[in-house]
């Protein structure tokens, strides 16, 4: 104010001014520079990595659960079918008051607190616009009552599920099985890709077995979220593949009639076709209601089942190991043409006991009064102990034990199931390893009978019987005939070719088995007794298994132990002797005799197999 | 400063072609860049705001305010914009702390005073006045600065920018200061106080660092490392990194952002919408928008060199140079290279309020341009 007219000074001052403006605007440029590069590092160098960032953000996936493959018998009839179930579901940000909409709900349903309370928890768990089931398996009723209402519950709706089901309950619950909730172990072994979408997973039986061909592939559905996850637009869908169907050789009229044969005995029925191995019958009793398993069955009602004497969880057919008894004597006479190469017309004196040379202790026959001079064929059509005694003592428990290996003795049958248990046929090495022990001579001798260290499951005796029918060759037993799926499945049990695993001369073969029949068709046979009205020839064995071992100076009497002492009834047979269509292995706990309780049930079984498919 | 008499001795003759536009004190390459940079921002707009015409609407009836407004001062001779400065300063000091009193009565933060028909913010009267009332005290100085003047204009730009931090309103804070500072900066500051103040200031940080709530040390390591945090205060600038990465060179192509759309990205209409641009346009619509930006700043600098008087000058480039420093302090946030604080990017952010302030400043600049009185050649 005080230099009004200092142009010197205004230059000066114009010059520093535009100096101050230069300097702003190399700032300015600088700057703009520096938003430059920042802009040139996000978007090119950053591209890719932020590009996959943005779609994690935004595309989510949900699993499509495929629908699982029905299970059915060798007619097409359905023993697990998927069925239709309605669940009460809410989805709670549609819901204006939910406190209000669960207490109606609750009159209307009669919900039991623990329904509202699992409601509440796993409403918690989710997003507010997902559904949270409020009651499975609603009965019509309920869904009728529901549907009057409906209008007056908004964001409250009936949903469909399909669950499985198994129509024949008892009948298949140990070879069909059943699935059930997915556990925490199975959790970390499974593919989590192909099991996102999917609750239940096969836990027995052909369900847990072939699981991989049941289950179907997951589709998936990519969808476009927001932030709050909630679906805007589905981009891209790849629809699920429904499981294989798998039809079963198993023919469940048969099973039924096989079932309802054993009558009241708890048991197993096993039934091949020895030309194929497919299994016609596989039946373990008691059963057990496989249903309430899936949607995870109660505590009490589990441990009933559990605790149950009669066992009726344990699958008797693959996991019973039980002593063969008498039925073991066709497959030790083979062993004794085939080794020892004895004579058919080698004859042994039968006083009522066997005595191992330079040995008081008697090893006694069944019949106390001794069957006399037997042969062969007659020591197994009447079933001579003290024959067996004898022949086993001869070949040595060595040379016994890997012939019967050939017949699957000691060792699993490879049948498509899991589970299978091996069963015994012990040798010396066997006993030293295991128990530490020397073998004596005495355990051969009770070893040719079937009774001591010896023991078979129920599929491993009908297995071995097949391999006798079909005369040495070798029989896998198969549940599962065909599968029919919409694309290539790997058959997880593949069988391998025919191929004989006992080489016997023909006259062997046709010694034991001529015996065979004679148990059923001779007068002197143990079966005799279904040998009325016979249309077709069987070839049997029955055996008797001691579950109780009597002691010397005593006599074993039915009638004063309990029925869980009592002997095991078995029988194996194979029709028509000439060229065998089935071969079978019926147990029959604590029946007590194997031709008056085990062999009618198969004659039941052969009559109405042989019978119906001519 | 008193060349304004002399300069009215001299017989101005008026331009021989004179357009509507130049008659009402218009300035036509301001108003194209304007025009342009407006047009940009209807267009990310549709985009951002979900395709929904009314924010259209809403926006272009801001628009045509702010631009009636922007007419309206340019026709306003800058003396009258001098005359007024301390009026207006005090003005707004005085409403501030009205605010802020308020404010404190009704418990919370508060920017706005209901004056019954309007809603008006009076942080942004400031960022006019400030510049406006820091120019009035130093246009009549010959620079160099004194150090007593400095010292003054230190506490004429201190006073509102405390009382906008108050309020809190850092953003608004940062350009109400930024813009008092150009003012010290064009008229004349030696560089060495500069140079003092600058190494006062980084010392200063370990201090203020000391001082600092453990929230606002929490925002500072947010802005060093958001993905520390992302899910909380991390989350804007993480998302809105991946929207303007994802975007690439050429962008995801108009109402194609994804990240923006599906509603990742925070406040996309308002602060964060550069991200929204960058997404859909990519590095080449970003280049294209900083280059309109650049065309105003250059047009505005042209504006300030040919200012006839010191306070028109000062005004004029403190203005621009504020007007940078937005484009720069938002940009900057969205891309993540310098703190979030609340600052809209201009002309293109959805709202009124900061619009209507900028068309004023580009109205005075407009004023400065169309009201030089032109001296004959030679």
């Amino acid at each position: 104010m005080s230099r009004p007219f200092d142009l010197k000074g205004k230059f000066y001052e114009n010059r520093l001014f535009l100096n101050r403006i230069a300097a702003s605007v190399l700032f300015m440029l600088l700057a703009t520079a520096g938003l430059v590069i920042r802009l040139i590092y996000l978007q090119v160098m950053g591209h890719e990595h932020y590009t996959t960032l943005s779609r994690d953000n935004q595309v989510k996936i949900s699993p499509l659960a495929p629908s699982r493959g029905l299970i059915l018998d060798r007619n097409g009839e359905v023993l697990a079918d998927n069925t239709a179930t309605y669940s009460l579901e809410i989805i709670p940000e549609q819901v204006p008051d939910l406190n209000a909409t669960l207490a109606e709900l609750k009159n209307l349903l009669n919900l039991s607190d623990e329904d509202i309370s699992r409601f509440k928890a796993q409403k918690s768990q989710r997003k507010s616009f997902e559904s949270v089931p409020l009651r499975l398996e609603l009965t019509e009723e309920e869904i009728a009552r529901f549907a009057v209402k409906m209008p007056y519950f908004p964001g409250v709706e009936i949903r469909t599920r399909f669950m499985r089901s198994y129509p024949y309950g008892h009948l298949t619950s140990h070879v069909v099985g059943y699935v059930a909730r997915i556990n925490e172990a199975e959790l970390r072994s499974l593919d989590p890709a192909q099991y996102r979408g999917t609750y239940h997973i096969g836990k027995s039986g052909i369900e847990k077995a072939y699981e991989s061909v049941l289950h179907g592939k997951t589709g998936y559905e990519e969808y476009e979220t927001n932030v709050q996850g909630r679906a805007i637009q589905v981009l891209n869908t790849t629809d699920p593949v429904a499981g294989a169907d798998l039809y079963l050789s198993l023919d469940i009229r048969l099973q039924k009639t096989a079932f309802d044969a054993l009558g009241e005995y708890d048991g197993s029925v096993v039934a091949l076709d020895p030309a194929t191995g497919r299994v016609l019958v596989l039946v373990s009793k008691p059963g057990f209601d496989p249903n309430p398993f899936i949607h995870g069955i109660r505590k009490e009602d589990y441990d009933i089942l559990q605790n149950a004497p009669e066992r009726p969880l344990y699958d008797r057919a693959l996991r019973g190991a039980y002593p063969p008894g008498s039925t073991i004597k066709p497959f030790v006479s083979l062993a004794g043409l085939k080794i020892l190469d004895i004579s058919p017309a080698r004859r042994v004196l039968c006083p009522g006991y066997y005595r191992l040379p330079n040995a008081d202790h008697k090893y006694r026959d069944w019949r106390k009064q001794g069957h006399g001079s037997v042969d062969l064929k007659s020591a197994i059509t009447q079933s001579c102990d003290v024959f067996f005694y004898d022949l086993a003592h001869h070949i040595g428990i060595d040379q016994l034990h890997d012939f019967m290996q050939l017949f699957g003795f000691g060792e699993r049958t490879g049948i498509d199931l899991v589970g299978e248990k091996s069963g015994l046929f012990p040798s010396k090495e066997w006993k030293k390893k295991k128990r530490k022990q020397v073998w004596y001579p005495g355990e051969t001798v009770i070893a040719g009978i079937g009774q001591g260290y010896v023991q078979v499951t129920p599929v491993q005796l009908a297995r071995a019987t097949a391999v006798l029918a079909s005369r040495g060759r070798n029989v896998e037993p198969r549940v599962v005939d065909t599968m029919k799926a919409p694309y290539e499945i790997q058959n997880p049990y593949p069988k391998s070719g025919d191929e004989f695993v006992a080489d016997l001369r023909p006259e062997h073969w046709r010694t034991v088995i001529d015996a065979m029949v004679d148990v059923v068709h001779s007068q002197r046979g143990t079966a005799k007794g279904i040998a009325h009205g016979l249309s077709y020839t069987v070839a049997g064995k029955t055996g008797t298994a001691q579950v109780f071992t009597v002691r010397q100076d005593q006599e074993y009497k039915n009638l004063k132990i309990t029925k869980a002492m009592r002997d095991h009834a078995w029988f194996i047979a194979f029709a028509p002797a000439e060229a065998p269509r089935i071969a079978i292995a019926v147990l029959a706990e604590n029946g007590g005799h194997g031709g008056s309780v085990a062999a009618p049930i198969a004659r039941a079984i052969m009559d109405q197999y042989l019978l119906e498919n001519p | 400063m008193n060349i304004d008499p002399v300069l009215a001795q001299l017989r101005i003759t008026p331009p021989q072609h004179v357009s509507p536009l130049q008659k009402f004190h218009i300035d036509v390459p301001l108003l194209a860049g304007l025009g342009g940079l407006c047009t940009l921002a209807f267009i990310i707009l549709y985009s951002s705001g979900g395709q929904d015409i009314n924010v259209l609407l809403r926006q272009s009836a801001r628009l045509g305010l702010a631009m009636a407004i922007m007419i309206a001062i340019a026709q306003i001779h800058p003396r009258h914009f001098k005359f007024y400065s301390p009026v207006l300063y005090l003005l707004g000091a005085l409403l501030l702390t009205a605010v802020l009193v308020m404010g404190k009565i009704s418990m919370g933060a508060q920017r706005w005073l209901d004056l019954g028909i309007i809603r008006f913010q009076p942080s942004e009267l400031t960022k006019l006045s400030t510049p406006m009332m820091i120019a009035w005290y130093l246009s009549g100085n010959t620079s160099p600065l004194r150090l007593k003047q400095l010292v003054l204009a230190g506490v004429l730009v201190l006073i509102p920018t405390a009382l906008i931090a108050k309020q809190p309103d850092l953003g608004t804070a940062v350009l109400v200061a930024s813009a008092g500072s150009a003012v010290v900066f064009l008229a004349g500051i030696p560089w060495r106080y500069i140079l003092a103040l600058a190494i006062l200031g980084g010392s200063l940080l370990p201090v203020g660092w000391h001082f600092m709530h453990g929230y606002q040390r929490d925002r500072v390591l947010t802005f060093l490392n958001p993905e520390g945090d992302p899910l909380g205060r991390g989350y804007h600038i993480i998302q809105s990194k991946i929207a303007i990465g994802s975007g690439g060179i050429y962008g995801k192509g108009w109402l194609h952002g994804t990240q923006a759309h599906l509603e990742f990205l925070p406040e996309r209409s308002t602060d964060f919408i550069f991200a929204v641009f960058a997404e859909e346009f990519g590095l080449v619509g970003c280049l294209g928008l900083l280059g309109l930006y650049l065309f105003v700043l250059g047009r505005c600098f042209y504006i300030v060199v040919q200012a006839q008087d010191n306070y028109s000058r000062l005004l004029a480039g403190a203005l621009t140079v504020t007007f940078f420093v937005y484009v720069f302090v938002n940009i900057g946030m969205v891309i993540g290279i310098l703190p979030v604080v609340g600052v809209p990017l201009p002309l293109i952010s959805y709202g009124g309020t900061s619009m209507v302030t900028l068309l004023a400043g580009f109205g005075m600049l407009m004023s400065v341009q169309t009201h030089r009185k032109l001296l004959p050649n030679g």
